[in-house]
């Protein structure tokens, strides 16, 4: 009896490393901490009802971001592990297996629970604000997206120190993840915990279509629209139609695993290369995924800092749209040497070539957005000037990738691990940086210190260039990817010190950037105006943080930037028309269901990962009844009276006064 | 006072009312995208169904396997159900309660009879040895059609659901939209099945 309990616990748990030791220790002594905190605040209620059950999209936008902070977090401490073991020749740091582990699961978290996430966030707090609506579309639907992510992002992080990680790269490319190469259940939970959290992100893509063509204030036609909000209706087109193709590839490799279909394995028929071009298919739109809605910040804030209307609005549009079409046609060009012959190989070519001109026009409208602008240098204009160059160097070696027999020479090297870094670095992390400065003072209502922002800037951007530039050259000297460790005779050995240097200058400037958000919040310089930055569009034309129904009468919009036009109108001493009389406001009730839904889904990710039926299939019955219990209420919304409106923005508004 | 009070309250309704139509319209159009979405995983099943089905590694193959007229029969049916999810709606929008919960009770019926036939047809197979581990064929073709048969099996549950609801509260904007709803995902798993019909089963005996 105690020998099949020892037997069963030293499967089930991660043992005999003393880093995963380490990390258990602390979990468990954190996860005690915070519930000896919550009781003994008595904070259990409050959880429960403004936080665990809400519905309102500004507070799950703020969970989406803690979130992915705590994500990032992690994921960058994969990523120094790995820098370490890579800093001198022959490190005796990580293990073969360990470092396979942690490059993909940094993978994972960075582009699946770090950058996702926080797009999300800012598309919660930014959107409904910026087209004058109330909520989203679904509200619920968006508390239910916001737990699936999170349930998911739990349970895939949960493999560290129960039954071990995934090791099969970031894509997980069969054979080597099918049951043969890979039979623990590691990629069992890479499976699930992607699986349910993609089932939020389609829904949250259906969700913002939705919320933005449907629920614009009056007035605001689609090409009034500020370039936020473009972006992230392009990012949303192209969710709805990669997402199913990824929850398609992923239930197949599963049943690979669980059911011994045929589907990738190498016999009886299958087909591993099928896997390879259906998860590109998913694979490559999800880079555009992630990186318009970076666009779509760096124009606003380019049009704020700058004091000038964007530079070409139309032509921003158009290339938005055309991108996230394109991004369709070009997934082959990750797998050039794989085979598929000269002609498949030059139409990918072409196609990935061709998906630089409309990134170039956006360039260049960003630059003659600033050119003769008054600028002026917040922290959230330095990182869009920084993205600038950081974008057309990785842009460049984008399109040297793409030559399809020169990436005969590069694939797989660190040369691609430098590229797509920096894109993903240079575009999509200082992007949403950016965002985060920008509308923290909306969110909180107080802004960022700037001065240890700045600090945290400088670190990253240099420690950026320091890191990935030696990668180049170290790739085109031949050293390859998800290697992790080198001969002394290779001659790679400084060029890789170096690079773990400028690593851990980004370590740094995340310290910087922890330090700065607790330094602000115990400053807490209240920002009264709602306006700090001189904002043009709508979300600045209310009180910050936004009460909850976000406007108490929808705004008339008139032009493009029409807050703006709206404050130029006011100091030419034109008064705006009187606001319409208060109406009570129609707002969705709070719900219990997408959380406990949530976590029914996460036993039976973690019933199937084990292959424990007898877990996995009562919750998915549970996840029914929730359903069926949704189904049938009715009283799902109410409507906050004209009094409390008042009540509210005399509150607010005096605040600002 | 309470005259305000008064006009307050009415004006509530008024916007109230408005409020439930755009809301309902809006739902509607949300599961419009939702179906574009299901169209592309379905696609992607076709994809690979297509890709994989010459793959059968010494096992059955599709000719060998395939009885038609149990195929043709399930077609039968559920274009059948269809239609008479057609005449729930025709019924809802003149208003006819009862008749409308009769005709969605004979489509639900006629659903659970395809699935019944479906389950036969794959008990059958498995029987013949042919199951979803034999081969990369089979596989892909358990697949699909099985993932058509949970998509019809689903909503059997739902619209079981949104008869003991009509029930209760008869026809209201939000049960309306709902019936709505459901028809439009019962037509569209029809046309789906057209396509497995052809692509799967008249493709694979030719
Ligand atoms: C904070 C600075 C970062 C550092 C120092 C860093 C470092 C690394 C290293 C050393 C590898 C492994 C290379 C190899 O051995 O093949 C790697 C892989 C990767 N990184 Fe990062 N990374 C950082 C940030 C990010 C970010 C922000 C993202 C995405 C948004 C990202 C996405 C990836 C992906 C997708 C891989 C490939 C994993 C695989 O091979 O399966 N990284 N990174
Ligand atoms: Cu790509």
């Amino acid at each position: 009896m105690l020998d099949s309990i020892k037997d069963f616990a030293s499967e089930f748990f991660v043992t005999g490393d003393p880093l995963i030791l380490g990390a258990q220790v602390s979990i468990a002594i954190a996860m005690v901490a915070i519930l000896f905190v919550l009781s003994y605040f008595k904070k259990w209620g409050w959880l429960w009802r403004e936080w665990l059950t809400t519905v309102d999209h500004k507070k799950i936008g703020i969970m989406y971001i803690i979130c992915s902070i705590l994500m990032l977090f992690r994921g960058g401490v994969d990523a120094l592990l790995m820098r370490l073991q890579l800093a001198m020749p022959e490190m005796q740091f990580l293990e073969a297996e360990h470092y396979n582990q942690i490059f993909t699961t940094h993978g994972v978290i960075m582009i699946l629970f770090m950058a996702m996430p926080l797009m999300f966030g800012l598309f919660n707090i930014v959107v409904p604000l910026q087209i004058g609506a109330r909520d989203v579309a679904y509200p619920f639907l968006n508390a239910l997206s916001f737990w699936l992510f999170f349930w998911g992002a739990m349970l895939f992080n949960v493999s560290f120190v129960i039954g071990g990680s995934p090791d099969a790269g970031w894509l997980a490319y069969p054979p080597l993840s099918g049951l043969t190469h890979s039979p623990g259940v590691g990629q069992n939970f890479y499976i699930w915990g992607i699986q349910i959290s993609g089932i939020g992100s389609l829904a949250t893509g259906i969700n913002f279509i939705v919320t933005i063509l449907k629920m614009r204030a009056p007035g605001m036609t689609l090409m009034k629209m500020p370039m936020f909000t473009w972006s992230v209706f392009s990012s949303c087109i192209i969710i709805i139609f990669a997402f199913p193709i990824l929850t398609v590839t992923l239930a197949l490799l599963f049943l690979d695993r669980f059911l011994g279909t045929h589907f990738f394995t190498l016999d009886a028929g299958g087909n591993p290369m099928m896997y390879i071009n259906l998860i590109w298919m998913w694979g490559h739109p999800e880079v555009y995924i992630v990186v318009l809605p970076a666009f779509g910040i760096f124009s606003e804030i380019a049009a704020t800092f700058s004091k000038k209307k964007l530079f070409g609005y139309k032509s921003m549009v158009f290339a938005m749209i055309s991108i996230s079409v394109f991004s369709f046609f070009t997934w082959a060009h990750h797998f050039f040497t794989m085979g598929s012959g000269a002609d498949v190989n030059a139409f990918f070519a072409v196609t990935t070539m061709a998906i630089a001109i409309p990134t170039g026009v956006k360039v260049f409208n960003w630059l003659f957005t600033m050119f003769r602008g008054r600028i002026t240098f917040t922290t959230p204009m330095m990182w869009m000037i920084a993205f600038i160059p950081c974008f057309v160097i990785g842009g460049m070696t984008g399109v040297l990738l793409s030559v399809a027999p020169a990436d005969f020479q590069f694939h797989n090297s660190y040369f691609l691990i430098a590229h797509f870094h920096q894109v993903l670095i240079g575009g999509v992390a200082f992007g949403y940086f950016a965002g985060l400065y920008y509308w923290w003072p909306k969110m909180f209502g107080f802004k960022l210190n700037e001065h240890l922002g700045k600090w945290a800037f400088w670190f990253w951007n240099i420690g950026f260039y320091v890191c990935f530039m030696p990668q180049y050259v170290l790739g085109l000297d031949g050293m390859t990817r998800r290697m992790y460790t080198y001969d002394f005779d290779m001659g790679w050995g400084p060029l890789n010190l170096v690079s773990t240097i400028g690593g851990f200058m980004m370590g740094i400037g995340f310290i910087f950037q922890v330090w700065q958000i607790a330094y602000s919040i115990k400053k807490n310089q209240k920002d009264v105006t709602g306006d700090p930055w001189n904002g043009r569009t709508l979300e600045w034309s209310i009180p910050s943080p936004a009460p909850l129904y976000n406007f108490a009468t929808l705004p008339q919009v008139e032009a493009v930037d029409d807050w703006w036009e709206k404050k130029q109108k006011r100091e030419q001493g034109i008064a705006p028309p009187p606001a319409p009389p208060l109406e009570p406001i129609h707002m969705p009730k709070n719900s219990g269901i997408p959380f406990i839904k949530s976590l029914l889904w996460f036993f039976v990710g973690f019933g199937f990962v084990w292959g424990w039926l007898w877990m996995a299939i009562p919750a998915l019955i549970g996840v029914g009844i929730c359903m069926l219990v949704r189904q049938f209420s009715y009283d799902t919304d109410y409507y906050i009276p004209v009094s409390e409106v008042q009540k509210a923005e005399a509150q607010a508004r005096g605040a600002a006064l | 006072m309470a005259h305000a009070t008064a006009t307050a309250h009415t004006g509530e309704h008024a916007h109230g009312h408005d409020h439930e139509h755009e809301h309902e319209s809006m739902k509607t159009f949300g599961f419009w995208l939702f179906l574009i979405t299901d169209c592309i995983l379905f696609g992607t099943l076709f994809a690979t169904y297509v890709v994989l089905r010459g793959n059968t590694s010494g096992g059955p193959t599709p000719a060998e396997l395939f009885e038609m007229p149990g195929i043709i029969a399930e077609t039968f049916i559920l274009l059948t159900s269809s239609f008479t999810s057609g005449l729930a709606v025709l019924a809802m929008n003149r208003g006819r309660k009862n008749q409308l919960i009769g005709w969605l009770a004979v489509t639900a019926l006629l659903g659970a009879a395809f699935i019944a036939l479906e389950m036969l047809e794959f008990v059958n197979m498995v029987h013949e040895g042919a199951t979803i581990a034999t081969s990369a064929f089979l596989s892909s073709f358990f697949v699909l059609v099985g993932t058509h048969g949970l998509h019809v099996s689903l909503g059997l549950i739902w619209m079981i659901g949104l008869m003991l609801q009509l029930r209760k509260r008869g026809i209201t904007p939000v049960t309306k939209r709902k019936v709505d709803v459901i028809c439009l995902y019962w037509h569209f798993l029809d046309v789906v099945w057209i396509f497995v019909f052809t692509v799967v089963y008249l493709m694979g005996v030719m």
